[in-house]
């Protein structure tokens, strides 16, 4: 169990409270709950994020205002600390400099230095916060975005309660009505300042902080129904984007065309991640599954884990080199005794081989004959 | 002789070979020898020598296409009862020896197994159930109370199916629709303590679809409706059903998905396990479609049961199942149906809500 922890690809935050280590190669899927054993649903898990770049360790966010931080090499849950201030479910969580920053739904956001349960710095956001991003390339950029919330860019250097970048609402459409906004989740772009966010209106926006256009620089449209997700593709140029009637689509940000659609999920799309590197996209939403797809060459499904509760988000480890990783030792000593006859008369110990030898059964057979050679009766007739 | 008068062109005869392929010999000759009843002309019996890649749809002509269709068919049933008698001889042959007679293919044997089938004895599913929004109702907290109304504009079969709903269901009411927003509808219904909402849709006369709706924030399922019988249509039926409350039986509901749709159906029924009456409502799963009966039973002795059909019947079929009450554009969406699965259930004959 404890070894096998650092082993899991995918960490996955369910609504029962239950963080689940789920390995691919060995197609395993560990459930791990605090100490109590029990699953709670109070305990819901909302938000997840590696405490590390070496991600060693993951911070929890649960429902009721706790944070957990969790070990991966262990196995084990370290410490839970309490959060409060603000109502509703934590939207976002990140560490900088040593410090944890969460955000509530209310628009809390708050800065909680390591060992201290008081906050040194609080933001007020606005109201209906569905999500709160942290920038990989600068950490102490924050972004903000929910219903009726535009995309506001944070600064927590800077001791201003006023955003660094506020978003504004594109123009009236064809009708001359207002077009709501509904931030539903939102990335940053690597290598530059842009910003790309998914609505509930089923848009996708880039938004460019750095032009002295405060409305977004592309838009386009995807599906019929409310964006749920959305996860960066290795490459930089293209998102990958989750809807409640669980469609995912790749969309270029270069053109704002549909590259691809997966297929598979039956229920809405909750959490999404891409590896960094590998073409690889793991999804998990309302239908209690967990997929992991390849994005290119060939374009599928690899891995179909059934994980028994409603799934929130997720987290893929950043790790290369997962095929190369050894699957289970069984294999290996079955490869050995095929070849030595010897060994077939061992058969009963081995108790775990002698299954897998039965489809082999004519082979040994033939290789007997061979083994024998000239004198046998068999092969001199 | 006649054989030129045929290269002619004579519509009687149906050797399309020979106009098809003048230089081959007359091959065809022979096997129409048992069918031709006019003079016999080919001296020589030869095999058939039809052209390499000829099969029988290139024949433009129709009545010897069919001609020769109908005779390849019979070949072929001839032959295939040969290899049967041949196979049952050896058999007899080899007595005891003989090797296991191979099982057939059935739907049921081909399925793959569905892992999403609950374990009786799983933890975290039970946990998941005891927990859900149906808990207070099998924690016998709440009763409950049905709003039974249709799309707008019903018409008379629709509304007599609800009103044999609403017999069949207790503590059921039934409301004409009114051109009303369901999402208006709603908060009315839970401020008045409605623990469910359904919603009968109808098109061109005959009811057609089924919104169920679990009142405080419950989930939403959308079943599309078939084959409606009303009392009036059911053979052999018994009299009109009584005030008692029936005894709901659920069968085959064995995945997660099954499970949640089962407990919906359960919650529409008060959780009583003492029974009066002898009625009893049967939801049926089978391969994805759910049967919906309704009897009166009567135990004659130990083993032997008669029962009495009252009641509507009709047959549902899950569309999607959203978390949360009704809300189809902006909802979240537990399952949907999807056209993907069904082909690679075809192929693989896997269903969806049991196993």
């Amino acid at each position: 169990m404890a070894a096998s922890a650092r082993w899991n690809h995918v960490w996955v935050g369910s609504e029962t409270g239950i963080l689940k280590g789920v390995n691919l190669v060995r197609k395993q899927a560990v459930n791990f709950t605090e100490a109590a054993g029990r699953p709670r649903r109070e305990e819901e898990v909302s938000a997840l994020c590696w405490a590390d770049a070496a991600e060693s360790q993951i911070l929890i966010g649960c429902a009721n205002g706790t944070v957990k931080s969790f070990s991966t090499e262990e196995g084990k849950f370290l410490r839970s600390r309490c959060c409060p201030g603000g109502e509703g479910t934590f939207r976002g969580l990140a560490k900088h400099d040593g410090c944890l920053v969460t955000c509530v739904e209310s628009g809390i956001l708050r800065v909680w230095p390591e060992d201290s349960s008081e906050h040194i710095k609080e933001l007020s956001v606005g109201p209906s916060v569905c999500r709160m991003r942290q920038d990989p390339d600068r950490p102490h950029i924050m972004a903000t975005g929910g219903k009726e919330n535009s995309l506001k860019v944070w600064d927590l250097q800077t001791s201003s309660r006023e955003p660094v970048f506020r978003a504004k609402n594109v123009r009236n459409d064809w009708l001359n009505l207002r077009v709501p906004i509904w931030d539903q989740d939102i990335q940053f772009l690597s290598g530059s300042q842009k910003i790309v966010t998914c609505t509930g209106h089923r848009q996708v926006r880039v938004y460019d902080p750095a032009s002295p256009q405060r409305r977004p620089v592309l838009e386009t449209t995807y599906g019929e129904y409310p964006l749920m997700a959305m996860t960066l593709t290795p490459g930089g140029n293209s998102v990958v984007v989750g809807n409640t009637h669980g469609q995912l689509a790749e969309i270029d940000l270069r053109q704002g065309r549909l590259v691809c659609c997966l297929k598979g999920l039956a229920g809405s799309v909750r959490g999404l991640q891409c590896h960094p590197t590998q073409p690889i996209l793991a999804s998990c939403g309302l239908d209690r599954v967990l997929r992991v797809h390849r994005l290119r060459e060939p374009r599928g499904l690899e891995h179909k884990v059934y994980l028994k509760s409603r799934l929130n988000c997720l987290l893929l480890s950043g790790r290369d080199n997962w095929e190369d990783e050894p699957r289970d030792p069984a294999p290996v000593p079955y490869e050995e005794t095929e070849t030595d006859e010897l060994w077939d008369s061992l058969v009963p110990v081995v108790a775990g081989a002698k299954r897998k030898q039965r489809p082999l059964g004519a082979q040994p057979g033939g290789k007997k004959q061979q083994a024998l050679g000239g004198p046998s009766p068999v092969s001199s007739l | 002789m006649a054989r030129s008068g045929e290269a002619g062109g004579g519509g009687e005869d149906r050797r399309g070979a020979k106009r098809k392929a003048p230089a081959e010999s007359p091959g065809e000759a022979p096997e129409d020898g048992a069918t031709e009843s006019g003079a016999p002309e080919q001296p020589q019996p030869r095999p058939a020598a039809f052209p390499p890649g000829f099969s029988i749809s290139e024949i433009k002509n129709k009545q010897r296409r069919h001609f020769m269709f109908v005779r390849w068919k019979q070949q072929q049933r001839k032959e295939k009862l040969a290899a049967k008698k041949k196979l049952k001889k050896e058999r007899e042959a080899l007595g005891d020896k003989a090797p296991p007679k191979p099982v057939p293919k059935t739907i049921e044997n081909q399925r793959v197994y569905d892992e999403t089938i609950v374990d009786p004895n799983d933890e975290e599913v039970a946990y998941d159930e005891a927990t859900d929004e149906f808990a207070s109702h099998f924690n016998r907290q709440t009763s409950p109370k049905i709003l039974i109304t249709t799309s707008d504009r019903p018409r008379g079969r629709t509304v007599r199916f609800c009103e044999q709903l609403s017999t069949v269901i207790p503590n059921s009411h039934v409301y004409y629709r009114r051109g009303l927003a369901l999402k208006r509808i709603i908060p009315q219904c839970i401020s008045r303590d409605f623990t469910d909402l359904i919603v009968i849709n109808e098109d061109r006369k005959i009811p057609n679809g089924l919104v169920l709706s679990h009142l405080p924030h419950g989930p939403t399922a959308h079943f599309r409706m078939s084959s409606v019988r009303l009392r009036k249509e059911i053979k052999r039926k018994g009299k009109e059903p009584t005030q008692h409350s029936p005894e709901v039986i659920l069968n085959n509901f064995t995945t997660r998905l099954g499970h949640s749709i089962g407990r919906m159906f359960a919650s529409l029924f008060p959780h009583d396990p003492q029974f009066i009456g002898r009625q009893v409502a049967t939801f049926h799963n089978q391969r994805d479609y759910i049967f919906f009966r309704f009897h009166r039973y009567l135990f004659k002795s130990e083993k032997k049961v008669g029962i009495q059909e009252l009641g509507p019947r009709f047959t549902l079929k899950l569309r999607s199942l959203q978390k949360g009450t009704f809300d189809s554009k902006y909802g979240e969406y537990e399952w949907v149906h999807k056209v993907c699965f069904r082909i690679s259930e075809i192929l693989v004959d896997q269903s969806v809500l049991k196993s």
